[in-house]
């Protein structure tokens, strides 16, 4: 199944229950890596989504699917399942039948690493926590990814990204000056999840190579987010002072913002770090009048007056180009870059050149554009060998290859419904 | 001390300020020994940046160092002088990684880029972080953490849709790069432990962010659609927003049960056939306006308490401020206190997950050069006469 190529983590085997973002972007890049990453999945519980009728539903998220066509399986075609799941195989297995859970035991006995991020009591409940698992297989890592944590008064409380993004102070501060609470434009908590659980996982699996023996993580999404606002935790420790919305706006430079640009929602982002930075964006604009206000000539000044000094400024950029004028800084040394959107990302000349985005073909959703690895490892590069698989397009591979199971086993186990042919319908349309 | 995860690894920490600095401290909380490398005198940007205790600036006190470098060893070393480079390629020797996170250019200059580090030591792992990669037309661009979230496509999709983009707060992209080469650290020793070869890693703040688009790229790709901001809310869920409830913020979500949902906030009218459907994310505005009434009324820690009884994934909108009192963090023991000599004791972001073998153990970050005898001595054996000299001579 494996190719020639030279990868980092060939021989990892890792069973990924995870659903959403938070554990398939963890397995995500270890399957980049080289990692064979074998998702299981049941018609109950997908993570692509209920299979739809054939549909074009409107909004983005009718967007999501190729043209805007849910085909005849939508559960194949799903933009943010295929980008996040490349490289990955997927079985399908129901945990909740005796027989679904004795082969999910027989996968543990040749793995490494499991996967999940259900809430704390599901594991138990399919009667596979740590202790289990590891009683069939001494070695195995299992990572357990929950909004709290796997102990603890909130243990069993519901949450998603965006609640636990509340609950750990960055939507608080995720505003406008001055401004309500928004939301991170992407599932900020899953990432932040993610990232720290793939570390979380290969260091397990690196005291495991010294060692012998495999461990339990207990990873709650709302600890590993914490750390990355850890500026005004420690602020608030040493200060007392309670972080403010500052918008676009920093502490310590100025201007500091975004800005409008010629076009529709065209923007530019420009940092001024330095009394320096500020003469070159003035030599930039060709030192006009407000310009040299005496007021504007040291940061703290700059830092008072800007509401000031960002009338001026989107007043000059307001007519320019973005791309073209974040070179023209650029030039000049100062911080500055254009507000991308997909669109223009993909169309990059400095992303292109380095091969940040791939085209992928995937069967039923045909070929497109996905970020690839995310970054440039020189012996074991990884990329992208398959795309998403579709639903249960492992399962000879996992039953019948790995499992040794025959023909007629596999069969049966489709008969007794522990594998499915599609995921169930979404009845609520 | 339980064992680590991390033991024996040994890590050369030339980064300085967020990104590479939040890399080594967890290479360092999960047991590796990470030597960070400062310039003698100076020290670490970040060691000016603070906040500082009664806000008076030290070096030893800025909380943004203070809280990058814990479990580190600090050590003081001057590369532009040749002695310095000679004592460095000897550290390297016994290391297996070098982070650092220079403008790209800057270790070839210094004679101490990958290919001539590897002379010294074949099976070096070494890893690049800047701001837009070691290659490319960018390559040498002025970047920074808002610029790295324009370009990387974050900004575009945060804030209201008619208001300019808004950047993520404090520094998420540094720490978004930073997480990326911990991560591929990772997979380069595990590939070095049964190979023997170490590698160069090449991370960009820039790419970092653009990884994390969750869909907005394939979105582009498969139906040309341009996803924008949404404010508060999510794109396909509804209700997911933050509302303001009698006292403060909530973050309102239904669960896949809707009638409870409904009886919950006592709006029979979110049982409509429009609003009870999935795709009622078309009619936001008329869901949230049914909800509001039942938010208003009741205060945030009611609505969560009431909310999680009916197993509905609703929040509070905390402050960091608020983060201490907190019952989950308390009973899990989050939070650290850890002692500085020099700025004292203060409480510290803890874990940010939990192995059951090999716990984290967190300890203060390093005064400038306190370890300098510790290893000059250990790693290299220099004797107390050569280290009184290179001090003398400011390299050291």
């Amino acid at each position: 199944m494996l190719s020639e190529a030279v990868k980092a983590l060939s021989g990892v085997r890792i069973i990924d229950l995870s659903q959403i973002f938070a554990g398939p972007y963890a397995t995500k890049l270890l399957a980049d890596m080289g990692a064979e990453v074998i998702r299981i999945e049941c018609a109950s519980r997908s993570g692509r989504g209920g299979a739809l009728p054939r549909l074009r539903p409107g909004g983005d998220f009718g967007a999501s699917f190729p043209n805007g066509d849910t085909g005849e399986h939508s559960y194949n075609r799903f933009a943010y399942y295929n980008e996040v799941n490349r490289n990955k195989c997927a079985i399908t297995i129901d945990l909740s039948k005796p027989r679904g859970v004795e082969i999910f035991k027989r996968l543990i006995r040749i793995s490494d690493v499991v996967v999940e991020n259900f809430s704390p009591r599901v594991m138990r409940n399919f009667g596979l926590d740590y202790t289990v698992l590891k009683g069939i297989n001494p070695k195995i890592i299992m990572i357990s990814i929950s909004a709290y944590g796997q102990d603890g008064p909130y243990r069993d409380y519901v949450a998603y990204g965006e609640g636990i993004e509340a609950m750990s102070g960055i939507s608080k501060v995720t505003s406008y000056r001055n401004g309500p609470p928004l939301k991170p434009g992407v599932a900020y908590a899953d990432a932040a999840a993610g990232l720290h659980a793939a570390f979380a996982i290969m260091a397990a699996l690196r005291y495991r190579r010294i060692k012998g023996v495999g461990q339990y993580i207990d990873l709650s999404m709302r600890e590993a987010l914490t750390p990355l606002l850890g500026e005004a935790i420690i602020d608030y420790a040493m200060t007392r002072r309670t972080p403010k919305p500052t918008g676009n706006r920093h502490q310590r430079m100025s201007p500091h913002g975004c800005y409008r640009t010629r076009g529709e929602d065209k923007w530019i982002a420009i940092a001024i770090s330095s009394d320096r930075a500020w003469r070159a964006l003035c030599e930039a604009m060709g030192y006009p009048r407000w310009s040299q206000d005496e007021r504007f000539a040291g940061v703290s000044g700059r830092i008072s007056h800007q509401d000031e000094l960002d009338k001026h400024l989107n007043e000059w950029t307001a007519i320019q180009d973005n791309i073209e004028l974040a070179k023209v800084l650029q030039s000049h040394g100062i911080k500055a870059g254009a507000v991308l959107n997909a669109a223009d990302m993909v169309n990059d000349p400095h992303l292109k050149q380095r091969e940040f985005f791939e085209k992928v073909e995937h069967p039923e959703a045909g070929r497109h554009i996905i970020p690839s690895i995310s970054w440039k490892m020189s012996r074991t590069p990884g990329r992208i060998e398959r795309p998403a698989p579709c639903f249960g397009e492992h399962n000879q591979y996992v039953f019948g290859k790995l499992l040794g199971m025959n023909a007629k086993d596999i069969e049966e186990l489709a008969r007794e419904g522990i594998t499915a042919e599609a995921p169930l319908p979404y009845t609520d349309i | 001390m339980a064992e680590r995860a991390l033991t024996g690894l040994t890590v050369l920490d030339l980064s300085q300020n967020i990104s590479g600095p939040y890399c080594t401290k967890l290479l360092a909380d999960y047991g590796a020994t990470v030597i960070k490398v400062e310039k003698p005198m100076v020290g670490d940007p970040s060691r000016r940046v603070g906040p500082f205790p009664d806000d008076s600036p030290d070096i030893e006190k800025s909380g943004l160092f203070l809280l990058l470098n814990t479990s580190k060893k600090g050590i003081t070393l001057d590369f532009e002088n040749e002695s310095g480079r000679d004592i460095f390629k000897r550290l390297v020797k016994q290391a297996d990684v070098v982070v650092e996170n220079y403008k790209p250019g800057e270790m070839q200059k210094l004679g101490l880029d990958y290919e001539r580090l590897c002379e010294t030591n074949p099976a070096l792992i070494m890893a690049s972080i800047s701001y837009f990669g070691q290659t490319g037309p960018c390559r040498d661009w002025n970047g920074s953490d808002i610029v790295a979230q324009a370009m990387g496509g974050l900004m575009h999709l945060t804030g209201e849709p008619d208001r300019e983009p808004l950047k993520l707060p404090l520094s998420q992209a540094e720490y978004q790069a930073g997480l990326n080469a911990a991560v591929a650290i990772l997979c380069a020793i595990c590939f070095r432990d049964t190979s023997g070869e170490g590698q160069y890693i090449d991370i960009s703040v820039h790419e970092a962010v653009a990884s994390i688009l969750e869909g907005a790229v394939s979105t582009y790709s498969y139906s040309g659609r341009i996803l924008n901001r949404t404010g508060a809310r999510h794109r396909y869920k509804c209700p997911s927003t933050i509302m303001k409830a009698s006292d403060r913020y909530v973050h309102m979500e239904a669960s896949a049960y809707w009638d409870h949902f409904a009886a919950m906030v006592e709006s029979p009218e979110l049982m409509q056939p429009r609003l009870s459907s999935v795709m009622r994310y078309r009619h936001a505005d008329k869901v949230e306006k049914a909800i509001y009434p039942w938010v208003e009324s009741h205060t945030a820690d009611d609505i969560f308490c009431i909310g999680q009884e009916w197993r509905m994934p609703v929040a509070k909108v905390m402050g960091v401020e608020e983060l201490d009192g907190d019952p989950q963090y308390e009973a899990r023991n989050y939070f650290q206190h850890i002692s500085h000599p020099a700025a004292g004791a203060l409480r510290y972001p803890g874990a940010p997950f939990r192995m059951s073998e090999t716990p984290a153990e967190v300890t203060r970050s390093p005064l400038l050069g306190e370890h300098n005898y510790e290893i000059y001595r250990g790693m290299i054996g220099l004797s107390r006469d050569e280290l009184a000299m290179l001090k003398e001579r400011n390299v050291i």
